[in-house]
């Protein structure tokens, strides 16, 4: 945060989330919605609006809507109806957009984020609703502008908040947990730099303990997660500081510009709209049978929040672990996986499978920007060379070799160690010959131990692994040199 | 002029084919031409169609319309042909695909021989409408044929195809056909499907056919209606053998008249013609009954708002961007849309999108789509309650026969009015049939409505074929 906010104001927020869905095909026609195809490849007269077509409405749109509608504790209405949003656009072929107006399929529900202070708030749903998408309109192309209408048609979600947010922290709270349930529900891929996910929002700002709302703005084009807490902070101070000055707030829209950092007013001809709604004629209502809603139901998966609470009470894990193993489904995936392979199943093993998944597993695939399902090692795998730590094959310190060679090599865990001979050495015969060679190249460090500098015995313990090729099983080191070590000072 | 019944027997009597037949159409075409009844003609395809059905013939799988010459209201899409909806703003614009009833009559092998002249859009009652010419009625080229499907009546009635599909908004398939003395109807929204019909008011727009006798049409909606899977508003019900339902038997069939419909306004001429057929059922073992409409003052009101409102979102594609009439000269995106649609549209079509674009607009939508919308499901109402006591209704077609062109198209309200009688049809969704049962003073011709439950079909088509035997036995005497 750059600057504090005004401490006699507070903001009210409202989010409206647009998210794509990952349907194979678009709303109401059978073309892909493949994102990055040839320009206006993806099309049919359907979509690119020709005299005499009608829409047919995709099942899927309306099974992902619902799904995220009861993953955020919404109404689903039996009945809904689309809507017709009539304006002009080069890029909207019919000029008229497909959207819901008066009765949305999911009303009046909520999600959960969690505060600073570890707290949990509620935020209000207003509704969801289906839609289709527009075109893009290419203006960067010569003194023309090219239209692409590949996107036309493809489904949307959009998801309107209640004005409960309080502060631009909030509202990214609540922005990350919308991505984090419809990613977790398989609906959308939550990219917002490819704008599969679209945020705008509705800022006010008022006096504390004020309960009407004050003016209101809309901000648009925050693509990315950090341009919404940013955008909202500068509209906030904005607000906050013509207030301060006994200034107005003018009601109007406004475009993030982010390489300035800066809101600019949208001119008031490109929002002067009235979008003249009314039912679709073309469509007949949605009917969600209480049948179907239950089938929808039983295909939800386990929601992050309940998957992280889980984490907690079955592994035992501490809140940060669980939190971001949880944070996206792949890695919760992952981090299970890796458990189903661990003999035995105890809080020890958990934990250590927590471990190696946040650190050594998040550090590879963040470095090299890849997907958990891309990683090189499968959590079988890893599983694996947990249980060799476990059952004291190897020690955890040679164990970041092998996970290294797993990186490059297809071979089992157990495979490299054999081959590498990195089998830890726990035969006490053998390590009481280390022991007693660093002790008789190391007299000055014995001396000083004597004499009671207990922080020796570490050094000493360093030698002996490093003797051993960091092979020596630890805890038979720590004991033998112990005994030695008293030993000699009897002597 | 011949009935699908006399091509039949020529065809199987081996004295025509279904490439002769065609040529004989052609020639009327020809011959018709100052009727201005057709905006484009496939001679050449129609031969080749006409051709390939005589092969099928001959091998024994043609199909239950071969050699059944259909043409089609231009707003209706064939595919590799223009479809201009009668306007400047599709003048030169060709369908990329069929539409679903072209697919299926091309299907039961009729064949295609080209596209009917219309009021602009399907927005008219008269087919002066068109960017290409008024139509002109047979019986005197100064009066109108009705609309908008002017166009494909006149092809009917001056035999340059055996049947044709028009379109019905708010009358557009029954005004004409009352105007021209042809059989046209109607069918239940929903019967027929819509796919490839440039819109005009989706919630009320139905394809329907026209023909010299009701067993042509019979046949024609045959092949053209059932559930389509790209029309979400086709319905799931099965669809009758309409031809069965032709029993020319009518006793005990419950008839109502409704009394709003012979009230003041509708032509004495018209009155008498009607009151002879509503005898003629009534001494042939029909019950006749008389039924009320009440709300039936408020169609026309209602019908302009609600289906104007649809027309101005369905015709906000047609803007210059990507196909269609773009204005020449313009320096930005606002004048593009600008010109392009004021030079794009006639006058009546641009009065119906402002009309709609004011009804829908943020204040005034409450006063009007909304109370619109209660209103026509008052109609509907009026419908099923009538529909309790009897099996269809008697109506005039029209309150008048063919008027003059020029005579109303200054007065927009009294065009509109014209439509008195069939618009209520639209808003209830209920079939509807105008057959001719004679005519006025100066010969022209009158039509008598009969309206029916949905999807009743069967039931209307049963009255009407009922009536044209016993008409052409009357006339005869």
């Amino acid at each position: 945060m750059t600057r504090q906010l005004h401490p006699d104001f507070e903001p009210v927020i409202g989010l409206e989330v647009h998210a794509q869905l990952l349907t194979k095909s678009k709303a109401f026609c059978a073309c892909s919605t493949r994102f990055g195809d040839e320009p206006n490849s993806n099309v049919c007269p359907v979509c690119l609006g020709m005299p005499g077509v009608l829409p047919i409405l995709n099942r899927n749109l309306v099974e992902f809507t619902i799904k995220m509608g009861l993953a955020t504790h919404c109404t689903i209405a039996n009945r809904s109806i689309f809507a017709r949003k009539n304006y002009f656009y080069p890029d909207l072929p019919k000029g008229y957009q497909i959207s819901q107006y008066e009765e949305p399929i999911c009303t009046g529900g909520f999600v959960e984020i969690e505060l600073q202070d570890g707290s949990r708030k509620r935020i209000g749903i207003t509704r969801i609703h289906m839609e289709e998408d527009a075109g893009k309109s290419i203006h960067d192309q010569g003194a023309e502008t090219l239209v692409d209408v590949n996107r036309c048609g493809v489904p949307l979600m959009e998801i309107v908040s209640q004005p409960d947010l309080r502060s631009p922290h909030e509202a990214y709270q609540y922005l990350f947990k919308i991505k984090q349930i419809v990613t977790y529900l398989g609906i959308c891929d939550g990219n917002m730099e490819e704008g599969s996910l679209r945020c705008d929002a509705n800022v006010s700002v008022r006096r504390k303990g004020e309960t009407r709302l004050g003016t209101k703005t809309e901000l648009k084009n925050l693509n990315s997660f950090r341009f919404v807490e940013r955008a909202l902070e500068y509209e906030i101070h904005r607000q906050i500081d013509l207030l301060g000055h006994g200034e107005h707030v003018e009601q109007e829209t406004l475009l993030w510009n982010a390489d300035e950092g800066i809101a600019v007013p949208m001119r008031s001809k490109e929002e002067a709209h009235d979008y003249r709604y009314f039912p679709d004629p073309d469509l007949v209502p949605v009917v969600v049978t209480s049948d179907w809603l239950e089938e929808i139901r039983t295909t939800l998966p386990e929601l992050p929040t309940e998957r992280r609470d889980r984490f907690l009470r079955q592994y035992h894990l501490p809140k940060y672990d669980a939190d971001i193993l949880t944070t996206e489904r792949p890695l919760a995936d992952y981090f299970e996986e890796v458990v189903r392979a661990l003999t035995p199943q105890n809080d020890e093993t958990y934990k250590l499978a927590s471990n190696w998944t946040m650190t050594d597993v998040l550090r590879v695939v963040n470095t090299e920007k890849i997907q958990i399902a891309d990683f090189h090692i499968s959590p079988s795998r890893l599983g694996e060379m947990i249980n060799l730590i476990v059952d004291g094959t190897i020690s955890s310190k040679i164990a970041k070799d092998v996970f290294e060679e797993m990186l490059r090599s297809k071979d089992s865990p157990r495979t490299i160690v054999e081959k590498k001979g990195l089998m830890q050495v726990s035969d006490e015969g053998t390590i009481e010959r280390i022991v007693d060679e660093v002790i008789a190249k190391n007299q000055n460090q014995v001396e000083q131990f004597k004499s009671g500098k207990q922080q020796v015995f570490g050094y000493l313990v360093g030698e002996t692994m490093k003797a051993s090729k960091g092979k020596a099983n630890p805890k038979l080191v720590n004991e033998l040199l112990r005994k030695k070590l008293a030993h000699a000072e009897e002597t | 002029m011949r009935t699908y019944d006399s091509i039949q027997t020529d065809l199987s009597a081996g004295v025509a084919t279904c490439e002769s037949i065609t040529q004989e159409y052609l020639g009327a075409i020809e011959k018709g031409r100052h009727l201005n009844a057709m905006i484009s003609v496939f001679a050449e395809r129609a031969l080749e169609q006409a051709r390939t059905v005589d092969q099928k013939l001959a091998a024994g799988s043609a199909g239950p319309l071969a050699g059944m010459v259909v043409s089609i209201k231009d707003v209706i899409c064939v595919k590799d042909e223009k479809v201009t909806c009668g306007s400047k703003m599709l003048e030169d614009f060709v369908s990329l695909y069929d539409a679903t009833v072209v697919e299926r009559l091309k299907a039961a092998d009729a064949i295609i021989i080209g596209k009917n002249n219309m009021d602009e859009f399907a927005m008219g009652s008269s087919t002066e409408n068109s960017a290409f010419g008024r139509v002109k009625l047979p019986h005197d080229p100064e009066r109108v044929p009705g609309g908008s499907s002017g166009g494909s009546a006149v092809a009917v009635r001056a035999g340059m195809s055996t049947t044709s599909l028009g379109t019905d908004t708010g009358g557009s398939i029954r005004q004409p056909a009352a105007f021209t003395g042809v059989v046209g109807l109607k069918p239940t929204y929903g019967r027929v499907s819509r796919y490839g019909l440039v819109a005009f008011a989706s919630s009320f727009d139905c394809i329907g056919p026209f023909g010299l006798n009701t067993k042509d049409v019979a046949r024609v909606l045959q092949a053209i209606a059932g559930h389509d899977p790209q029309d979400s508003t086709s319905a799931h019900v099965p669809v009758p053998d309409y031809l069965q339902s032709l029993t020319k038997d009518v006793r005990g069939l419950r008839i109502g008249i409704p009394r709003e419909y012979f009230a003041e306004g509708l032509a004495d001429e018209i009155r008498e013609a009607l009151e002879k057929h509503i005898d003629r059922l009534r001494d042939n073992g029909a019950v006749i009954e008389e039924v009320s409409l009440p709300h039936t003052e408020y169609t026309i009101a209602t019908y302009y708002i609600l289906a104007t409102a649809e027309a101005s979102s369905n015709l906000a594609r047609f803007d210059g961007a990507r196909y269609g009439y773009r204005a020449k000269g313009i320096q930005d995106l606002s004048e593009m849309y600008t010109k392009s649609r004021s030079e794009g549209f006639g006058p009546e079509v641009k009065r119906r999108i402002m009309l709609g674009t004011y009804v829908l607009s943020a204040g005034y939508y409450d006063a009007y789509y909304r109370k619109g919308q209660k209103v026509r499901r008052l109609i509907q109402e009026d419908f099923l309650k009538a529909f309790r006591s009897v099996d269809c209704l008697i109506t005039p077609t029209t309150p008048s026969t063919a008027f003059k062109a020029g005579e109303k198209s200054g007065d927009p309200l009294q065009m509109y009015l014209s439509d008195i009688y069939t618009t209520s049809a639209n808003l209830a969704g209920i079939p509807g049939i105008s057959i001719p049962c004679g005519t006025d003073h100066d010969g022209l011709p009158i039509g008598l409505q009969i309206l029916g439950k949905q999807f009743d079909e069967p039931t209307i088509l049963r009255v009407s074929d009922f009536l044209e035997s016993t008409f052409e036995e009357g006339s005869g005497n």
